[in-house]
Formats: C-alpha cells, structure tokens, sequence
C-alpha cells in the first residue's frame, strides 16, 4: 500500500547548517495494517512522515501510496500535500480555534476539487463525528472541546474524505496519562475496525508495542530495526533498539565457544559464563554486548535444581512497586536490575540466586558509540 | 476506502493546478508592490538630488550642484542647528513630562489613574495641525488668548508668551507627543521587575549603589531606545516648525524642504538634497533603535514574569503630584479644544468676555458647512483611508507570511524593504513620490491615485507590525492540516490564515483608517485642486486667515477621531476577549 524507497530528507537549521534528517529510509506498509515509526526526538521519524504527507520536500527517494508515485527524485515528482489526499493527525491537533466542530470536520470536503451537494457534505461528516462519539458537540465551537475530544475531532477532520492512508504525527502526546490509556485503546479499535493504512509516529514504545502491527526503531535517521513488536522487543537487533526499547541490563562479554543448539554461543561475561542467543553469527573471540531484560532474571533464595546461566549475588537495593518489586542484585562487580514477583522478600545484603533463560539473553555486536 | 483514493492520486500529471499558480501570482504581485513602493521612490529621492531642475529649454544634467548649494551656504548649517535644537528640546522635554507620568502612573499612589491611559489616545485624537493651531490661538503675541488675559489683568502691553518662537515650537511639539513618552516609558517601568531592586537592598546594596548598579544599567536601554524614538519623530515634525517656525523665519529640515518645493521655480534638486540629509539622519536613528530593541530583548527574558510593583505611599505629597497632571491634562486637552470651541461660536476671533459671549453664533458651522470644497475632502479623506487601511492590511498580511511562515530564502530583506518607508519623514516621502510621478509618465500625478500611493507606501511598516504580531502566533500546523485536507495555499490563507488573523488586522485597519484621515505632511506636497483631503483644507484655511471656520472644522474633526478612536478601542476589546 505504502512504499517508502530510500527516502533522504535533510533542511537548514537556524545556523544554516544542513541537518540530515532521515537518510536511507525504506520501509513498506501493507494494506489495512498500521506501521509505527519509533524512536528518540530528532531521530527523523516526524521528516520521514512529513516527507510522506508532502509537507517537506526530499532531497531523494521514492514515495508510492497505493502504486502511484508521489514523490520520485529521479521522476523530478513531488505531489503537494493538499493533492495527496492523504489524512493527517497533528501533535498539536491543528483545530481551527475560528469553526465549529462540524466546520472544522467538513473543511476537506467543502474545499475538495469534486463539488460536493452540502447535504452529502453534512451526511458525511455526522457519519464520521459519530465513529469518533462527537455527534452531539457538532455545533460547539472547537476550542471549547477538551484535549481528548479535540484529538478525536482531528482524527474525523484526517477521516472524512475517505483517505488511503492515515498520517498521525504523536497524537496522544499532549494528552493527560489516563486518557492516553483510553485514546490508546480506542485507536486501536478505530483502526482495526476501519481497516485504514496508517503510519503512526510516536517515541512512546509502549504505545508502539500496543498498537502496532509492524514498528521500525529510529535513530539518528536511520531505522536500525523493523519488525513486529514482539520480535523487537525480544530480538532487538543492536544496543540503541534493546536499550530504547524496554529496560535491559548490558553485559560486556568474549565468544568462546558455541553453545548446544543452532544460534547458542557460550561467552564469558563480566558476571561469569553464558549461554546466549544470537541471530548473527559469532566468532570465537569476538567481542559482543549480552542483553538482558529486568523480567527475564529469575530471582531465587534457594539454588535452582539445574539449568544453566545461573548466578549468585547479594542483595543491593530493591524498590517495591505495588504489582512488582524491582531489585538490584550486585553480581562481581555489576549490579543487575531485576523484577521479581511482590513475594519475594528478600533482604538488602542477603544473598540470593539468578537463573538466566539462555533464550533470553541476546548477543548483540558491540558496537562503538 | 480505498476506491475513494483511486481518481485523486490518479491525477499525478496535473499536479500544477490552477490553484499553484494563483500562489504565486499574489505573493509576486504583493512581493513587487513591496519593493516598488519601498525602493523606487528612495532611489529617485536619490538621483533627483544629482540633478539640475529640468525645464522646457534644458534638460536636466548631473549636477553636484544641489549638494554644493545645499553645504556652502551658512544657511545650512543653521537650518541644521535649528533642527538639532528643536528635537533635542522637543525629544527632552517629551521624555521628562512623560517619564514623570509614568513614574506617577506606575508606582506611585497618585489619584486618577484611569484618567492616565486616557492621556494615551490625545494625540490620535487632536491631529498636529489643529493643536499646533489651537496653540497659536492661546499664545501668539497678538491674538494669542493668554497673553490678552494676562495684560488685561496687569494692565500692561508686554508679550508674556510667544509661540512664534523656537521656545514655544519646542513647548507645542512637545506637549503633542509628551503621552507617546509616556506609553514608552510605562512599559519600560512595567518590564522592570522590583524583585531585582529589591535583592540588591537585601544583598546589602544602600539605595544611590542599588540605583547605578542595577537600577540604570537595566534601564538605560529603554531610556536611550525612548529617546531615540522621540529624536527621530521631532526632527521628521512637520506641522509645528511650519506653521509656528516659517512666519519668524526659523526653519528646520522638513520646513525648509516645503518652502524649496513651493519656491517660483520650485527647486526640488536643493529639496531632495535637504531630504536626503534629512533621511541619513532618520535612518541612522532607526537603525540603532531597531539595533537596541534586539538587544534589549536579552533583558526581557529575565523579566516578562507577572509581578504587582509595590506602589509608593506618597502621603501629602499626592496633591502636588495630582495637581501636576491635572495642569498637565489641562494644557494638552482641555486649553487646546476649549479655545478651538470658543472661537468656532464666534464670527471674528476674539478673546472670551462677557461682551463676546453675547456674540455666540453658528455662523461659522454654517459656513464651513456650506464651503464649496468640504464636502469633496471628507469624501476623499474617508476614501483614501477605508482603501489605504484595506490595501495595506490585505498585503502586509501576504508578505508577513512570506517572512513568518517560509522558508524562503532572502526574506529578510522583504522585511526590510517592506519596512523602508519607516525611515521617511512624511514630507521626504511626499517629495520623493512627487519627483517619481512628475518622471513617470503614467498619469498619477495630480491625481488621488498618487496620494492613496503615498498612504499606502507610508503605512505598510505599521500594518507589518499588527500583522506579525498575530502571525507569530498562529501555529503552522493550523495551515499544514487544511494543506493536508486538499485546501490549495489561496483557500489556506483565505479561510484559515485571514479569519485567525482577524484581531490583528481589524486593529491594524483602525489604526490606520485613523493616521491616514489625519495625514498631512506627505498630502501637503502631492494635493491638488480637486483632490483636497481634510488637513489639507484645515492648512488652507490657516493660510487664508479664516480662523473661525478652521475651528469648527477642528472641533467636528476631532469629535468624529473620537468616536472613531472609541469604536477602535471597543472592537479591540472585544477581540481581546475573545483570543484569551
């Protein structure tokens, strides 16, 4: 549905230095799914979906919604924005503060280039107020919304004309923690139900794991991973992903050997030997980073009946947190974060016993910041 | 869903549409506007100075000729020294009533405070030529109401004041702009926050150290950038040096240029080399205001917080500091409009007795009223302000997006030009558009059109001003999502960027529906018969001695500015609420 080739973005910042936004993106949304652009701010997510939208020019690459071009460098073809057809969510949600909601919902359509009979107009528009539960406010003038009813309106303004594909540029961001939760939800459904192609942006990973289908991670202007959020979340594919995404321990460690199946090596670790799992192929001797999520170190008083990769260590803090109990555990000389169910009650100082999941700890190429 | 999308992504080929191109029709149309008016009028000023005049016999040669005339001739060098006293006076004396207003106003617990800001909107109300005129009427030697009064009383023939002086131009001219001081003066005192005097006592700092350690280094911008503003409007002053300085032979800059243009022949050579002079002055003045705006804003981001100053008690000391405003409010409203009040009741101008009193009549409205040319200068005044105001609002707003909006490069320098003509002394400007229609052969000259060009060129910095202000702060994503719900730039700006702009530009129109009804100095070069505007009828009839019906003149005329300035302040209001 979506195609994005080798998109390279850049613009003068205020110094007139050129900043390199988003270099070498390509990535490809299939129909009806919604794809997630993640990553820190200035990353070059909101240029790759503002590339998209047509409102920043590219300097090269390939853009193709439904497999007519939009943008081409080599084709010298650049759509503006207002042909595109394309719907857009906006982090400040743009609500025209001058127009009722029904104004501001029908602005697409009364400037639409096919003259549009004002009664389909109205049809059209309480249809798509109602997918958003706004039906009744239509006469209400739009500043006079709250946040959350505000961002439901932008999203039947980016709606109603029916568009190919759905642009939203952090769209719960400027909401309140709770109703984040519940906009989150109703997104998801609202998409799924709709079944629009949508290019979500956001540097919020859970809101990324929640909602998405498929996610690439971005940094610097590149997209360092793109997958579904299970497989990035347990496969991250270099440090920058395990560390953006989640939390997770890093272990500095040497290949030593090959482990017992296809993708096991044993390592030698700062905490002591490892069986690890890695996609890329190790060589003995090489230097690889081991990470390991907080929720996938076992915590126990007792030492485990077998199994490898396991640990011992003391006790150095611990924080309870109502549903869990963050602990730090000081192995050697590093301390490990881990997160254990409420029942153990372990003491500061006490000795206690970590058992790694081989499968769980991945080996990642060190590489130098 | 998707069938939707097919037909609008279909039409890749036509992707410059109409609505492209009408972009870029307006923004070149607006952009070549700006720069027309900007520019080419100050480059004719210029080469217009090299020049000899032309007549029928000899054609115009290059010339140094004006320069020489206009810097050999000790003349010169008074007019110089004529103007350098007359704006440092005025300036001085405009900064010290208004500070002390000011100072009164914002810190002090003086009486009257609401009657403070009504000060603020006197000198939009009473146009310079009718307050310069109602000056002559209280204190010229021979007709002037306090001199009568005062050799009535004493029994005496000595003149006690005399406008006609340099004394009384530097008192006239001041007093007018006294409350533009005092608006510039109470920001300053609004952006000072106390709190900052107020760590220096607790640092330790006695009161003379807290005032020449923090105290002055943090105003002194705002008094040097107060001063400056004040300098620069005194020496581009018009109305007062001419009517108060030309009869007692005292000229300045602006005056002189309008006695070389009304010569026989009239020598626009020595006049464009005076304006010339006049305006390096100006702009070096602009300059560093403008230069010390930009630094001043680094104090202003240490202030700009919200804070109640702590008002000085001055216990009895209030009644004098009452008194000196009340003095004050009468000198620069209630003299000025009463004498102009008294003298449109009578038949011949004379001084207020019991005897006169008798003589009341409606004599002058009736005649004023019924003067053959009244009728066409109100309808061209109010003509040329409704289209002056809309033309400059609607293409301010154009180029005020180019610079706030784009990206694009060189915009900068569309400000600047755009804001050129605020470095024109009204009657420089006049002078310069004037030689530049007389040139062109395009039949403007003579004609309203070249008078609405004048306005139009003079007001668009200030219709820049409103406009940004209000640009600033409209999000650019507002524009982005009608781009993005298929609106072309033309439906952008009409239906998003004009309707959020609306607070600003109603302002802005008002303003300047008001300074153009009251223009005078750049008119007064560019009137024709025919094309007579209000002012110009207020100097014509100043020129033929008909002070009578001047004055009922003067009296409608401001009573319809304060209706005006009402309406103004009352749509603003209500546009204030609205926005917070």
């Amino acid at each position: 549905m979506l195609n994005v080739n080798g998109l390279c973005t850049e613009y003068p910042d205020e110094r007139g230095n050129v900043v390199r936004a988003a270099q070498d993106v390509s990535f490809e949304v299939p129909a009806g799914k919604l794809f997630t652009l993640l990553g820190p701010s200035g990353c070059g997510k909101t240029t790759t979906l503002r590339s998209i939208a047509g409102l920043e020019k590219p300097r090269s690459g390939e853009i193709s919604v439904g497999g007519a071009l939009i943008y081409s460098s080599r084709s010298n073809v650049f759509i503006p924005p207002n042909q595109r057809g394309l719907g857009m969510v906006f982090q400040s949600y743009a609500i025209w503060p001058h127009m009722t909601v029904f104004e501001n919902a029908a602005f697409p359509l009364q400037v639409s280039k096919s003259r549009i009979p004002r009664k389909e107009i109205a049809n059209k528009v309480l249809r798509v107020l109602k997918v958003v539960a706004l039906e009744d406010l239509a006469e209400r003038e739009a500043t006079k919304l709250s946040g959350g009813q505000q961002q439901r309106l932008a999203l039947a303004r980016a709606l109603v004309m029916e568009p190919p594909l759905l642009l939203l540029d952090e769209p719960l961001s400027n909401l309140d923690a709770k109703l984040r939760e519940r906009m989150r939800f109703e997104l998801k459904r609202l998409q799924r139900d709709l079944g629009i192609t949508t290019v979500y942006v956001t540097h919020d990973q859970s809101e990324a794991l929640a909602l998405s289908h498929s996610v690439a991670v971005m940094d610097r202007g590149r997209i360092q991973q793109t997958g579904a959020p299970r497989e990035i979340y347990e496969r991250p594919a270099n440090q920058f992903v395990a560390d953006f995404i989640g939390t997770t321990n890093f272990l500095q460690a040497t290949v030593a050997a090959n482990g017992g199946a296809p993708g096991l090596y044993r390592v030698s670790s700062e905490v002591g030997d490892l069986e690890v799992r890695a996609t890329d192929t190790l060589q003995p001797g090489s230097q690889v980073v081991v990470s390991v999520r907080p929720e996938d170190i076992h915590l126990s008083e007792r030492r485990p009946a077998a199994g490898s990769n396991v640990l011992e260590g003391t006790v150095d803090t611990k924080v309870f947190l109502g549903e869990s109990v963050d602990f730090r555990v000081k192995v050697k000389e590093r301390v490990l974060q881990s997160r254990a169910h409420p029942s153990l009650g372990t003491r500061v100082g006490h000795p206690i016993h970590l058992s790694l999941d081989p499968e769980k700890c991945v080996a990642l190429k060190d590489i130098p910041e | 869903m998707e069938a939707a999308s097919g037909p609008r992504l279909a039409r890749i080929g036509a992707f410059r549409a109409p609505g492209f191109e009408l972009k870029w029709l307006i923004i070149g149309a607006c952009v070549a506007l700006t720069l027309y008016l900007g520019v080419v009028p100050l480059g004719f000023l210029l080469w217009q100075s090299f020049f000899t005049p032309q007549s029928a016999a000899k054609a115009a040669e290059f010339t140094l000729g004006n320069y020489r005339e206009a810097y050999a001739s000790e003349e010169t060098w008074l007019l110089f020294w004529n103007s350098l006293r007359f704006s440092a006076g005025a300036s001085l004396l405009a900064f010290a009533l208004g500070t002390l207003l000011a100072w009164m106003n914002e810190r002090t617990n003086t009486p009257f405070k609401a009657l403070f800001f009504a000060l603020s909107i006197i000198p939009l109300i009473i146009p310079g030529i009718l307050f310069t005129v109602a000056w002559i009427l209280l204190g010229s030697p021979k007709i002037g109401l306090i001199n009568l009064a005062l050799q009535k009383l004493f029994d005496t023939d000595a003149v006690f004041v005399n406008v006609y002086s340099l004394g009384g131009m530097i008192w006239v001219d001041a007093l007018h702009y006294s409350p533009m001081a005092f608006l510039l003066m109470t920001a300053a005192f609004r952006s000072m926050d106390p709190a900052l005097e107020e760590s220096a006592v607790m640092s330790g700092a006695s009161v003379p150290q807290v005032l020449r350690k923090v105290t002055l280094p943090l105003v002194w911008p705002a008094i040097f950038a107060t001063l400056l503003i004040l300098f620069v409007r005194a020496i581009e002053s018009f109305e007062v040096p001419a009517l108060l300085g030309l009869p007692v032979g005292i000229q300045v800059f602006t005056s002189a240029i309008y006695q070389a243009v009304h010569r026989y022949p009239s020598q626009t050579g020595l006049a464009s080399a005076y304006a010339v002079t006049l305006l390096v002055i100006t702009s070096v003045g602009v300059y560093f205001q403008s230069r010390l705006s930009t630094r001043g804003n680094r104090y202003a981001t240490m202030t700009g917080k919200g804070f109640r100053p702590r008002l000085i008690d001055l216990g009895n000391w209030r009644y004098l500091t009452v008194a000196i405003f009340l003095a004050y409010f009468f000198l620069i409203v209630v003299l000025p409009f009463a004498v102009l009040l008294w003298s449109s009741f009578q038949k011949f101008y004379s001084v207020p007795s019991m005897e006169a009193l008798s003589r009341l009549t409606l004599e002058p409205y009736r005649t004023i009223l019924g003067y053959p040319s009244l009728m066409r200068s109100v309808w061209n005044s109010l003509l040329l302000a409704v289209s002056t105001a809309t033309l400059v609002m609607l293409v301010s707003a154009v180029i005020c997006w180019i610079v706030v909006k784009t990206k694009l490069r060189g915009r900068w320098l569309l400000d600047n030009f755009a804001s050129l003509p605020m470095v024109f002394p009204g009657i420089v400007l006049g002078l310069a558009i004037m030689i530049l229609y007389l040139y062109l052969p395009i039949g403007v000259y003579g004609t309203i059109w070249i008078m609405l060009i004048a306005y139009v060129t003079r007001f668009m910095p200030y219709g820049l001003r409103y406009n940004t202000t209000s640009m600033l702060q409209i999000h650019k994503e507002l524009e982005e999502s009608a781009a993005m719900s298929g609106a072309s730039w033309a439906t952008a700006f009409r239906r998003i960027i004009l309707p959020l702009l609306k607070p600003g530009l109603v302002a802005g129109w008002i303003y300047i529906v008001i300074v153009s009804i009251r223009e005078l100095s750049s008119s007064i070069l560019l009137y024709s018969p025919g094309t007579e505007v209000i002012s110009i009828l207020i100097w014509e009839l100043w020129e033929n001695g008909q002070y009578v019906e001047l004055s009922a003149l003067g009296v409608m005329f401001i009573i319809g500015l304060f209706f005006l300035v009402l309406v103004a302040q009352a749509i603003g209001k209500r546009f204030g609420i609205r926005e917070a």
